[in-house]
């Protein structure tokens, strides 16, 4: 006999999140992910012309919001059939890392680290150098690490006006010309957020993290001296076993990221016990529990519908449950960093598959192996060559744009008619992470992470579950937009 | 003075702007100025049933609540059940913000979603999106025309998509120091301060707005009112003056304007990167400029335009550099 236990308002995540837990025997018998806010941008992009979706889409999200631009630029060049001139993708690369990199920033220290120093921990020994550290608000570190985020997004002032909501990010390139002097500042502020992350962060050069290939690698330099705040987390979850907890699928996605001359620097891909072929046509988004009129059957996003309706029998989420040929996806920078190669990333969920820890330390690897990328991109751009075309539109043509927000893989499917906007159709990464059950009865990634958890009835919600749910990065305005 | 800030139907982006703010330390300024913050969804440790109940003591009285800020548009639908967004179990989160709005010493829209209903209210507006007391341009909204906080204000409208961190922080900083009044406030409602200049003011292609220099396609370093959809000659802001992520604004990332601090911004009527003309005169001319007059002086500044500023308005870097003068004085 369980008991049904609803718990939220979750916070630290971005937007709104509820969980219903079923508890049999102290332990979570099955979760079940809510989505509680929907605002039908779907439904808003319907019948506008096509550029206008670049206002709109990243207004879905304040904190993934280049993320959303640059899949929406991806889908109108795609439907243009254009590609950017050098400097516009370099520059495209530059402001999505920059925010992607923030994002892992936040994510770390203002929502996430403060859950450590909640009195559930007080008989711990770090417990009282963490409360100084990483309490919410007052702790040194939200207030050391938030004018260094400050400074690093003064890059956005230059490469796209300003953050979040910019329009600097178009299908045919960079509205955002950059001549010699502002390319010398960019790449001031790109080298004081090095020296923060090297002497806040990792007390490490950004290279030698990067260089970490295995588990036992990253025990042994936690234990050398150099002090930052990976090594204090690494300590935290070694005494805690996060790197046994919030067990997933281990099914990762990746639709890749940052696009160099013929390649992407973080590949495509699928991954499970190994690479496996993904196939964007596989991808399908299941309603049977989300409050969306039913059309029978999971469809492909360039197909897909949104209905919302007030009240469904079995709905329990306004998530829709996407799935690739019809399996549950994890995605984010662990999934990223896995189907990309890295070796730390694969050696992490080969010894016992995704984790709280190995998504955190993913987490902190992308700002190791992105922050040189960003220094070199600085060096490629060209002042005096182009950095914009002008995308001309066919009245009847479709797109679609993939691309690697901070949280994961974001798609969008685009479809024009008569010069309108006639379907469009979104699967943001937290849309993959946090969605509901699908029609053949399988929990989302979240909820399956979740599940044979300790939790009581009535007691306080167990430290255990706010790491699992936060480890993910959730961002749930993107993930029903 | 004590802050409790909550969230409905927008995108958070307003928070995010709120954490570039380049005072240093966010936290330590607020603390500074007297302000308190008693829960924020993005921010605070307090979590589930601890934030829930802390929230429902706020509704119901047993704890005082200074200032209550309101980010995202209010979801009246479907149907005026509020079920688009329910918060903290079954209640629809517009029931938790009239309940905690009318306790509350100030109640104020951050960003113009939870002002006006914004980008959540534009197309069909599917969830009957609105602002706490506006509906687009019309004065109702949740809260109603006649709501007042006990002080006298009407909420106070921190506008802008999002609003810049100064905006949000500034007024605070007033309110704590007991230092706005409602002829602080525009006829929108929104914090003098920045709403009474315009974002042209400071724009740095204002010698290519003199002489109606354009630019024709993005990455152009002309004026981009005459075609490319810049309301900056209209809009209520100080973005050239007071700027975004150190040196940024929309206008300065070489795009358009789109008057995010307006009501009813959402739905311009054209396409927001395309201006709309008529006989080939921009439909929305410069605030308080007489039309003749605009259109007599613009004919008059084409003519004028030297090729300089010609040239290099539809170039992507300067062709030409201003001459250099030797010899005089």
């Amino acid at each position: 006999m369980s008991t049904r236990r609803i718990v939220g308002p979750f916070n630290r995540v971005e937007g709104d999140l509820e969980i219903t837990l079923d508890i049999a025997d102290g332990r979570v018998a099955a979760a079940y992910v809510n989505s509680p806010l929907y605002r039908g941008f779907e439904q808003i992009l319907q019948g506008k012309v096509p550029a206008d979706a670049l206002v709109l889409v990243p207004r879905i999200c304040g904190i993934c919001s280049v993320a959303q631009s640059a899949a929406s630029a991806l889908a109108l060049a795609d439907a243009a059939g254009i590609t950017p001139p050098p400097n516009g993708r370099l520059a495209a690369n530059l402001t999505l890392a920059a925010e992607n990199l923030a994002d892992h920033l936040t994510h770390f220290y203002l929502f996430f680290m403060p859950d450590f120093a909640r009195a559930d921990y007080a008989d711990r020994p770090w417990h009282a150098a963490t409360v100084e550290r990483f309490k919410a608000t007052v702790g040194s570190a939200p207030n050391q690490v938030l004018p260094a985020r400050a400074r690093f997004m003064q890059m956005m002032g230059l490469l796209a006006g300003k953050w979040p909501h910019t329009l600097a990010v178009q299908p045919g390139g960079s509205t955002r010309p950059l001549q010699s002097s502002e390319i010398f500042r960019l790449h001031r502020r790109v080298r004081e957020f090095r020296s923060f992350l090297e002497a806040t962060t990792f007390g490490a050069k950004l290279e030698d993290v990067a260089a970490i290939a295995s588990r036992s690698e990253l025990d042994a330099w936690r234990a050398l001296p150099g002090g930052g705040d990976l090594r204090g987390f690494l300590d935290i979850a070694a005494d805690l076993g996060l790197w046994q907890l919030g067990r997933g699928t281990d099914r990762y996605l990746s639709y890749g990221c940052y696009q160099e001359q013929d390649r992407r620097l973080f590949p495509a891909g699928l991954w499970h016990n190994g690479p496996l072929a993904l196939d964007i046509a596989s991808i399908d988004e299941d309603i049977s529990h989300a409050w969306y009129a039913a059309t029978g059957r999971a469809q492909h996003p360039a197909d897909g519908s949104t209905l919302p309706v007030a009240e469904k029998e079995g709905a329990y989420s306004w998530c829709k449950a996407p799935r690739v040929a019809g399996q549950v996806v994890e995605t984010g920078a662990l999934a990223r960093q896995v189907v990309a190669g890295h070796a730390l990333a694969r050696d992490m969920v080969a010894a016992g598959g995704g984790s709280v820890a190995a998504r955190v330390v993913a987490r902190l690897l992308e700002l190791a192996l992105v922050l040189p990328a960003m220094e070199r991109w600085l060096t490629e751009l060209a002042p005096g060559d182009p950095w914009c075309i002008t995308a001309q539109l066919a009245d009847e043509t479709s797109g679609v744009g993939l691309i690697e927000a901070a949280r994961g893989s974001l798609g969008h499917w685009l479809t024009v008619r008569r010069g309108r906007i006639h379907n469009y159709q979104i699967i943001a990464p937290t849309t993959w992470n946090f969605s509901p059950r699908d029609v053949a009865g399988q929990p989302g990634a979240l909820e399956q992470a979740l599940a044979g958890l300790p939790a009581s009835a009535t007691e306080p919600l167990p430290a255990a579950i706010h790491h699992v749910v936060r480890s993910f990065d959730p961002c749930m305005v993107c993930t029903v937009h | 003075m004590n802050l409790l800030w909550l969230q409905s139907g927008g995108c958070g982006g307003c928070t995010l702007s709120w954490l570039g703010s380049e005072h240093g330390p966010l936290f330590r300024v607020l603390a500074d100025e007297g302000v308190e913050l008693l829960w924020h969804p993005s921010l605070s440790e307090a979590c589930v049933d601890e934030a829930k109940a802390l929230i429902e003591q706020c509704a119901d009285g047993r704890t005082a609540v200074d200032v209550l800020c309101i980010e995202g548009a209010l979801l009246r639908g479907p149907r005026g059940t509020g079920g688009f967004h329910r918060f903290g179990g079954a209640q629809p989160m517009i029931d938790w913000v009239r309940q905690i709005a009318a306790r509350a010493r100030h109640v104020v829209a951050i960003g113009s979603c939870s002002a006006w209903g914004g980008i959540t209210a534009a197309g069909m507006n599917p969830t009957d999106a609105c602002g706490l007391q506006y509906d687009g341009e019309a004065a109702g909204g949740l809260l109603g025309p006649e709501f007042r906080d006990p002080t006298g204000l009407p909420v106070i409208n921190v506008a802008g998509c999002p609003p810049h961190p100064d905006w949000i922080t500034e007024t605070l900083a007033a309110l704590a120091h007991d230092g706005l009044r409602p002829e602080h406030l525009d006829d929108y409602g929104r914090p003098r301060f920045f709403a009474d200049q315009l974002v042209h003011h400071g724009c740095p292609r204002n010698e290519y707005y003199e002489f109606k220099a354009s630019a024709f396609k993005h990455s152009d370093q002309g004026c981009l009112m005459e075609h490319m959809g810049c309301k900056g000659t209209q809009a209520h802001a100080d973005c050239n003056q007071r700027l975004w992520n150190g040196e940024g604004s929309c206008l300065r990332g070489g795009y358009a304007c789109i008057r995010c601090t307006d009501p009813g911004f959402e739905e311009p009527g054209h396409a927001f990167e395309t201006t709309p003309k008529v006989a080939g005169i921009p439909l929305g001319l410069p605030a308080d400029m007489p039309k003749a007059w605009f259109i007599a002086l613009a004919a008059l500044s084409k003519s004028a335009t030297p090729a300089r500023v010609r040239e290099n308005a539809t170039a992507d870097h300067q062709l030409r550099a201003p001459s250099v003068k030797r010899g005089k004085k």
